[in-house]
């Protein structure tokens, strides 16, 4: 029998490894996975490249993992914002890389490591600084950008319910960049709001199938989530 | 500059909303364009995108109502309407770059005659770079709107011949809202569609370093007189 499920996060991320490259879904609160960061930060992996589309608000979650001095690299489309103190310190002290990508390319790079696309030519960012240095290529008359894809050894998702065979669905716009995270990854890790029975789930309603994920987990509140806009 | 008369914030707001077809499919940009929501007419079927994934029509939470899964691209907690639909990230982005949205409606630190956008980054050496969405909706309509004021805090126009801060998109934009004007960037040149107020075509062409022609507020004038 396949069971998915683990008793714990810590479990489940037990072998993230020094240098891995981590993708954290989410879009500001919704969707973020707290309890997993919180995991990643107590299990203790380093020299981290994390993949997520902001770079933490306030001192909680992301704010916290770099705060902790665990990540080396980030690839994210928006990491200064209401709150994104730690970050801003990080950068200005020296103290982290970072790859600013446009949202929907960071959506795309990660959508190709997923279904195997070596990369692809994408209208977006053509003629701009985040194009410098990129292959280019008209088209049938439009100008594009090579971009590649973002393999991910370790997403770490939010979903609302999952089974054993660790098939997910999600909530409302809290789905964000998880599905395409969870492809992206070799090892997914989902914490579930709801643990339910193989069957239980309509199969309409599953949005990311078991195939692309590792580990479930049980979701446990952590500190409440800030929430700011910015 | 103070004797003429400007729009607000909010009228600029209702001039954009004023020009979008039923049935159109349109995304508004963070700040100013979020605005133009409120002057939709709840009677016609526009359709909203918002590229955290949703699609469809809805209107801010009311205070206490909060649902942190449900939130907006400006991260802003929103009630849905009827008929909205959840996405994820790479469909959201693919329903802009693939051409199905109609409208973008973007903010803008600068335009250029030539419809070049600058909007995400002023060139400052000490600024931390931050680029979310911009680039993508900037190419992500058959029409790119922008709003913003005609002219920075320093009195200069934000309409220029060509862009001094890093683009976001090139020859990407269609038209452009102004507190003082509408103009319509089309291959002949700046169309002036629209004077806001009393401003009149000398006051704007003073203002505003590119050839501007006012052959369509003409017709209209003498067509109102």
């Amino acid at each position: 029998m396949i069971n998915k499920l683990l008793s714990s996060a810590i479990d489940a991320l037990a072998d993230i490894p020094d240098g891995a490259v981590v993708a954290v879904g989410g879009f500001g609160g919704a969707g973020m996975p707290d309890d997993l960061i919180q995991a990643l930060i107590a299990q203790g992996a380093s020299d981290l490249t994390l993949v997520s589309n902001n770079a933490g608000q306030g001192d909680t979650g992301l704010a916290a993992l770099l705060k902790a001095g665990r990540v080396r690299r980030i690839l994210c489309s928006y990491p200064r914002m209401a709150g994104s103190h730690v970050f801003e310190t990080l950068y200005r002290a020296g103290k982290i890389e970072l790859e600013i990508v446009p949202q929907g390319n960071l959506a795309e790079r990660l959508r190709a490591a997923g279904c195997g696309i070596g990369g692809f030519y994408t209208p977006t960012g053509f003629g701009t600084l985040l194009a410098k240095g990129k292959e280019t290529r008209n088209i049938e008359g439009r100008n594009y950008v090579l971009e590649y894809p973002i393999h991910v050894d370790y997403a770490l998702i939010n979903a609302e319910e999952g089974d054993r065979w660790g098939n997910l669905a999600y909530r409302k716009t809290a789905r964000n960049f998880s599905p395409i995270m969870a492809m992206a990854s070799r090892n997914t890790i989902a914490s579930v709001g709801r643990v339910v029975e193989l069957g239980e789930l309509d199969p309409e309603r599953i949005i990311t199938p078991g195939i692309f994920v590792k580990h479930i987990v049980q979701r446990t509140e952590v500190a409440p989530a800030q929430q700011q806009v910015g | 500059m103070s004797d003429m008369d400007k729009d607000t914030r909010n009228a600029m707001a209702a001039r954009v909303a004023r020009d979008i077809p039923e049935g159109a499919y349109v995304n508004l940009g963070i700040g100013l364009p979020t605005l133009v929501a409120n002057h939709l007419p709840p009677e016609k079927d526009i359709f909203l995108h918002s590229e955290n994934g949703v699609l469809g029509r809805w209107v801010a939470a009311p205070a206490g109502e909060e649902d942190w899964d449900m939130i907006n691209a400006g991260k802003e907690p929103i009630l849905p309407l009827p008929g909205v639909a959840f996405f994820h990230h790479a469909d959201s982005f693919g329903m802009m770059r693939g051409g199905h949205l109609d409208i973008c409606v973007l903010g803008a630190f600068q335009v250029a005659a030539n419809g070049d956008l600058a909007n995400w980054h002023t060139g400052a050496r000490d600024a931390i770079p931050a680029v979310g969405g911009a680039m993508d909706l900037a190419i992500g309509a058959k029409r790119i709107f922008v709003m913003m004021d005609h002219l920075n805090k320093d009195g200069q126009s934000k309409f220029l011949s060509s862009c001094t801060y890093p683009l976001t998109g090139l020859g990407c934009v269609s038209r452009v809202y102004t507190d003082l004007a509408t103009l319509e960037l089309t291959d002949r040149g700046v169309l002036v569609l629209e004077l806001v107020g009393d401003t009149t075509a000398e006051q704007l062409q003073a203002l505003t370093p590119v050839p501007l022609d006012f052959s369509a507020v003409a017709c209209a004038l003498a067509a109102e007189s």
